[in-house]
């Protein structure tokens, strides 16, 4: 601590003229014999010689919350405080048995300015910004910020918010993780992530600081061997991170998974996946046209994420059919192309669903392509009513489709149906699964009203491509 | 007061961009002469040109419509798709 933030010994008193408990107390404050530090009006209190905080720098470094406090130090060192009005507190640390004796016995204390919202982040720059170690970019005077973000090549072809060290430092509020803290190595230049690097990167994708850890847990799970980024980003086809969020927090953070669940319009969506893309860009260096060679790409690839309805499902949630409990935030990370819709509106009975879905699934990439991919399946909740209807559990549903889709060999082999792709003709007269046994994710998302569901197609699965990676968000 | 940026990169690239490298010859290359519409600025260019013929590059001449603005968009783009080198004069 420098000079100016050691208070002190002795009692201190911390006001501000603009509060009535402040205007309240002042009369006494120059019988105390305590230091008076006043952070808006330096002739406040009159007959004090107080010490203008002008800056609020004591007031931060003393996280000075409310005012008046009352503060008693000994040796430099602060030993106990009281906030607001309490007269027994006041008589206790001042040692007056009659102090206040015309006052009330309480006042609740006004906040203070180095708490006010509207000057916090500037404070926090100030006062706590050699935490970031992030190297500095100068605008010169006639930059435009937005542009020159642009020129850099930071962005993913939409503006970004510009990552100034209030907004940085503000996000990082959002955890509890330190800001050197290494979360993952990034592919393809494989460089380590810190804490630091994703808030900035977070800020850019217009995060709010409570998005924070769900950032951190999704691209941990996009970086982990399992999931393996490099070669999502480097296959031809055209798939990127899809973000399922699990959990009551998805809901405190405001996240839809109700109408529109996968499109627009909602600020932790969007911006939850399009800071794991800008990470990706910026840190990990995965640019289209460099290591990124997808022959079409998808607008998901800007950011695609969203929220399990959890509230009125009739399965147990995604997150919980891979091992987390339901009070867990969690988010799955699937390697996954643009959803497409399944259209039924005829469907009455849980086994009919099944046929649908069995076979719009079955068309998944091309309709003799086995095993291979995974995929998720979006039930809309007016198609999942119809499982709810017939007890149908997330177990039985899945078992269901996966039955209709044991395939003849013969209709799956080289040119079978005058289509040239398939399995190799020592197949044919082999049964061969659509999907592997958990090679379907079955999510409940979307507006109540629509008798569809969507399925979202992957890419290579197994060792040689793209599991799916459950992880929990940490605080 | 200076505005700042945070860096959000893995910093492995110098904040300052690179020059591209000079080439090693004139042997070949389109140069693009721009004249920027400043009076007289068409003589040294002249000159220029028979300079860079001498030197076996190929020329090829530009005009913005005035000095006072930058070049607009269409020409920008007609440059950089006709050209492998350029150069930009002239001032008084």
């Amino acid at each position: 601590m420098n000079e100016q933030e050691t208070l002190p010994d002795g009692l201190v008193v911390v006001v501000k003229r603009d509060c009535a408990t402040c205007a309240m107390v002042a009369p006494l404050l120059s019988d105390l014999g305590a230091a008076v530090y006043t952070q808006d009006d330096p002739t406040f209190p009159e007959g004090v010689a107080a010490i203008h905080d002008h800056d609020l720098e004591v007031s931060w470094h003393h996280d000075i919350e409310t005012v008046p406090t009352l503060i008693k130090v000994e040796g430099g060192v602060e030993v106990e405080r009281t906030v607001g009005w309490v007269r027994d507190e006041w008589r206790r640390l001042t040692g007056n048995p009659q102090l206040g004796d015309e006052l009330p016995a309480f006042r609740p204390g006004c906040g203070s300015l180095s708490v006010d919202p509207d000057r916090v982040d500037a404070l926090r720059a100030r006062f706590s910004g050699d935490i970031l170690k992030a190297r500095r970019l100068e605008l010169a005077e006639l930059d435009d910020e937005m542009e020159l973000l642009f020129d850099r090549g930071f962005t993913d072809g939409l503006p970004v918010m510009p990552p100034t060290a209030e907004r940085v430092l503000r996000m990082l509020q959002g955890t509890k993780r330190a800001p050197d803290e290494v979360v993952a190595v990034v592919a393809p230049d494989l460089v380590e992530l810190t804490v630091e690097k994703a808030a900035i990167n977070a800020v850019m994708a217009g995060c709010k600081p409570e998005y924070l850890p769900w950032v951190l847990a999704a691209i941990e799970a996009v970086c982990s061997d399992e999931f393996n980024i490099h070669g999502v980003l480097a296959t031809t086809m055209p798939v990127g991170p899809v973000i399922v969020c699990n959990g009551p927090g998805t809901r405190a953070i405001g996240m839809n998974s109700g109408v529109n669940a996968m499109g627009q319009g909602n600020r932790a969506n969007l911006t939850i996946g399009r800071a794991v893309q800008l990470i990706i860009r910026n840190v990990g260096g995965g640019r289209p046209g460099e290591v990124d060679r997808a022959t079409h790409g998808n607008p998901g690839k800007l950011s695609f994420c969203f929220a399990e309805r959890e509230d009125d499902s009739p399965f147990t949630s995604l997150a919980v059919s891979r091992g987390c409990s339901p009070a867990d935030n969690a988010v799955t990370v699937f390697a996954g192309e643009g959803p497409r819709c399944i259209v039924d509106q005829k469907v009455r009975t849980a086994e009919e669903l099944a046929n649908v879905f069995a076979a719009c699934l079955r068309t998944l990439h091309n309709p003799k392509l086995v095993y291979g991919f995974d995929a998720i399946l979006v039930i809309g909740p007016e198609h999942a009513h119809v499982c709810a209807e017939a007890s149908w559990d997330r177990e039985r549903l899945l078992a269901e489709i996966h039955q209709r889709l044991q395939l003849a060999g013969a209709d799956l082999v080289w040119g079978a149906g005058g289509i040239a792709d398939g399995v190799p003709e020592q197949f044919r007269d082999a049964t061969l699964p659509k999907f592997r046994a958990d090679g379907i994710l079955l999510v409940h998302a979307g507006g109540s009203a629509g008798l569809f569901s969507a399925m979202i197609g992957g890419w290579v699965n197994g060792e040689m491509g793209s599991q799916p990676v459950t992880r929990l968000v940490a605080e | 007061m200076t505005r700042e940026l945070l860096d959000p990169t893995s910093e492995r690239s110098p904040l300052k961009r690179e020059r591209l490298a000079r080439p090693a010859s004139l042997s070949g290359q389109v140069v693009g002469l721009l004249d920027i519409h400043k009076p007289r600025g068409d003589i040294f260019l002249d000159q220029l040109e028979v300079l860079l013929a001498d030197a076996g590059a190929k020329v090829r001449r530009y005009q913005k419509p005035t000095f006072t603005k930058p070049a607009p968009v269409d020409l920008r783009h007609e440059i950089a798709t006709q050209c492998t080198l350029v150069i930009e004069a002239l001032a008084d």
